[in-house]
């Protein structure tokens, strides 16, 4: 990271996963935030996300004014996500304010203000000195009252004293038709206004976010994915796409000696992706695996993603050439994570990916075959993604391969595939299968290797049950 | 019936502000002359005691919460229109009962 020396926005953690990426370290430091979107769309969590690890991270003692939920079911609805807001509550850290608004038994005459509900506020603010507060959903008050006129020019002042209390804020409010929220808060709560969106496309749920305004702030314009899982939500940030990582010099190897040789300096740098292309059946996975191998020898942790084995199966089945996989996830040097391409959106795929790769710090990460990804998302989609985890992956210095499989014909995954991967790859090695009398050939060839000199002919191969075994590409000739 | 037929009301405010200051006297009156005698007034002002605001749902100023009889009742304003209060009340019905 550079130093910045212009004038920084002072900024509170959102104490949500990625948001703060993309906000440049957080919403505004003592100013009010709008969060909107439909119902369902992960608002209240947010908001309460923020309150909590605003406590455990940054021992900021918060208050959540809810309109809609009592203090138990909000309890009950985060319990899940290992929030315990009883216990917040115990230490005083914590203060839920249900306000209800029965109408019910409620009857208007004659001139009124809101100052119950400031002094409300102010009070629960002041009893554990509150610095984050919550206020879900407002605009519940126009369902209770009727003076509308009225009502705006007081929330115009809540907010406005809010600001002069110096506590940084969340307010909710639920997604109009034509505006950002029913009662147009957007127009009073002017400093940062994110809006949250839950789409299903193609029968997978995908969940997004965006940051509609900063002031003062610069801030990523883009949608962002998210997801609410049992750690609660964390949003995808688009790393920056400006290349600055650094740049490792060691070399490594592939897991097969006789490929490493392909390669002026007999093998791969360290913090390079590697692209493996071939069809179906031309030992894509077992070149996969032989990297695997060579990282765990190494020590080094290894996540393995696999999109059409199982772990056990993939074990099994590497078994059968002589590479024994079995022992290193014992060891908890391999960590395979097997999943159905199609289960769920390409986005939640990138976000696991993420997830595992910040929990178990891998300095190898296999992909296989990423290709399958390519099914789920249209092209715009999967080149924005793909362009994402290599960036991530760059940036942490770990070294990757990814397999693809190429069908016979050429069809737009193919295209897809090969011009993304391949450009953003800075290794390609090409597998083919080729026919020849009764017996299948294959072979293998480098295509590029960015920075080392490689053989450029292409090698032939066997698969014994000793694994992979090359002929020397002078003796073949 | 119960025999205790008073009627518990408390106003809330926040200091004298002309609103607060109106309410009182509207209720005051209004009880003197519909109650005769069989209620009780309380008046909190939260500027003073915050604490209470969230016990009776207090989030609108000034506010008039019958506690006594159940169900609570509630009404938001300056009292200014005595029909209202009234109804709002059940005062009317109360007094008919007796």
């Amino acid at each position: 990271m550079k130093s910045n020396k212009v004038y920084i926005f002072p900024k509170t953690r959102t104490g949500i996963d990625g948001l703060d990426e993309i906000t440049g370290g957080g919403f505004p430091k003592g100013r009010p935030t709008l969060i909107c979107g439909s119902a369902g769309c992960g608002k209240t969590l947010l908001a309460m996300q923020f309150l909590v690890k605003g406590i455990i991270e940054d021992n900021e003692p918060g208050v959540f004014m809810s309109f809609e939920e009592n203090s138990k079911d909000l309890s009950q609805n985060v319990k899940s996500l290992g929030f315990d807001l009883d216990k917040l509550i115990a230490q005083k850290k914590l203060r839920i304010d249900h306000v209800r608004i029965e109408r019910s038994e409620i009857e208007l005459t004659g001139e009124y203000d809101l100052e119950g509900l400031f002094i409300r506020l102010n009070y629960a603010i002041d009893t554990i000195g509150a610095k984050r507060v919550v206020l879900d959903t407002i605009e519940s008050l126009f369902g209770g009252l009727t003076d509308s006129g009225l009502l705006r020019a007081e929330l115009r002042r809540l907010f406005q004293w809010l600001k002069e209390k110096g506590v940084t804020a969340i307010i909710t409010g639920e997604r109009g038709e034509n505006s950002l929220t029913r009662q147009g808060l957007e127009e009073y709560v002017s400093d940062c206004v994110i809006l949250l969106d839950f789409r299903v496309i193609d029968q997978i749920a995908t969940r997004r976010l965006r940051i509609v305004k900063y002031r003062g702030s610069t801030h990523g314009s883009n949608e962002y994915p998210f997801i609410i899982d049992e750690d609660g939500i964390s949003v995808l940030p688009i790393t920056s796409l400006k290349l600055e990582h650094g740049v490792s010099s060691e070399i490594i190897s592939t897991g097969l000696p006789a490929l490493d040789i392909l390669f002026k300096g007999n093998g791969i740098f360290r913090g390079n992706s590697t692209l493996v292309t071939g069809s179906a059946g031309s030992a894509k996975t077992i070149l996969a695996s032989y990297f695997a191998l060579s990282s765990c020898r190494r020590k080094e942790r290894v996540l393995y993603f696999s999109f059409e084995e199982s772990p056990a199966q993939l074990i099994r089945n590497m078994e059968s050439v002589d590479i024994y996989l079995g022992q290193y996830v014992k060891s908890k040097l391999l960590l395979i994570h097997s999943s159905r391409p199609s289960l769920q959106g390409l986005e939640m795929h990138l976000i696991l990916l993420h997830k595992l790769i910040k929990e178990f710090k891998p300095r190898t990460v296999i992909v296989d075959p990423i290709s399958s990804l390519v099914t789920i998302g249209s092209s715009s989609e999967v080149r924005a993604m793909l362009v994402r985890l290599m960036d991530m992956l760059k940036g942490n210095e770990i070294s990757a391969l990814f397999t693809s499989l190429n069908h016979d014909s050429r069809n737009e995954m193919n295209y897809i595939t090969e011009d993304v991967i391949s450009s953003l790859a800075d290794t390609w090695i090409k597998l083919r299968n080729s026919e020849q009398g009764v017996g299948k050939l294959r072979s293998l060839s480098v295509v590029k290797s960015r920075g080392t000199g490689h053989s450029s002919e292409e090698t032939s191969f066997i698969i014994t049950d000793k694994g992979i075994e090359m002929h020397d590409a002078n003796e073949a000739e | 019936m119960a025999k205790d037929r008073k009627i518990e009301l408390r106003l809330y405010v926040a200091g004298q502000t002309p609103k607060s200051i109106l309410a009182l006297n509207n209720i005051t009156k209004y009880c003197k002359e519909h109650l005769d005698g069989k209620y009780s007034l309380e008046v909190i002002d939260l500027l003073k005691n915050p604490q209470l605001a969230e016990g009776d749902q207090i989030f609108a100023i000034p506010t008039l919460v019958r506690k006594v009889p159940e169900p609570i009742r509630k009404i938001i304003g300056d009292l200014s229109n005595e029909e209202r209060v009234l109804v709002g009340l059940n005062i009317r019905t109360f007094t008919t009962q007796l």
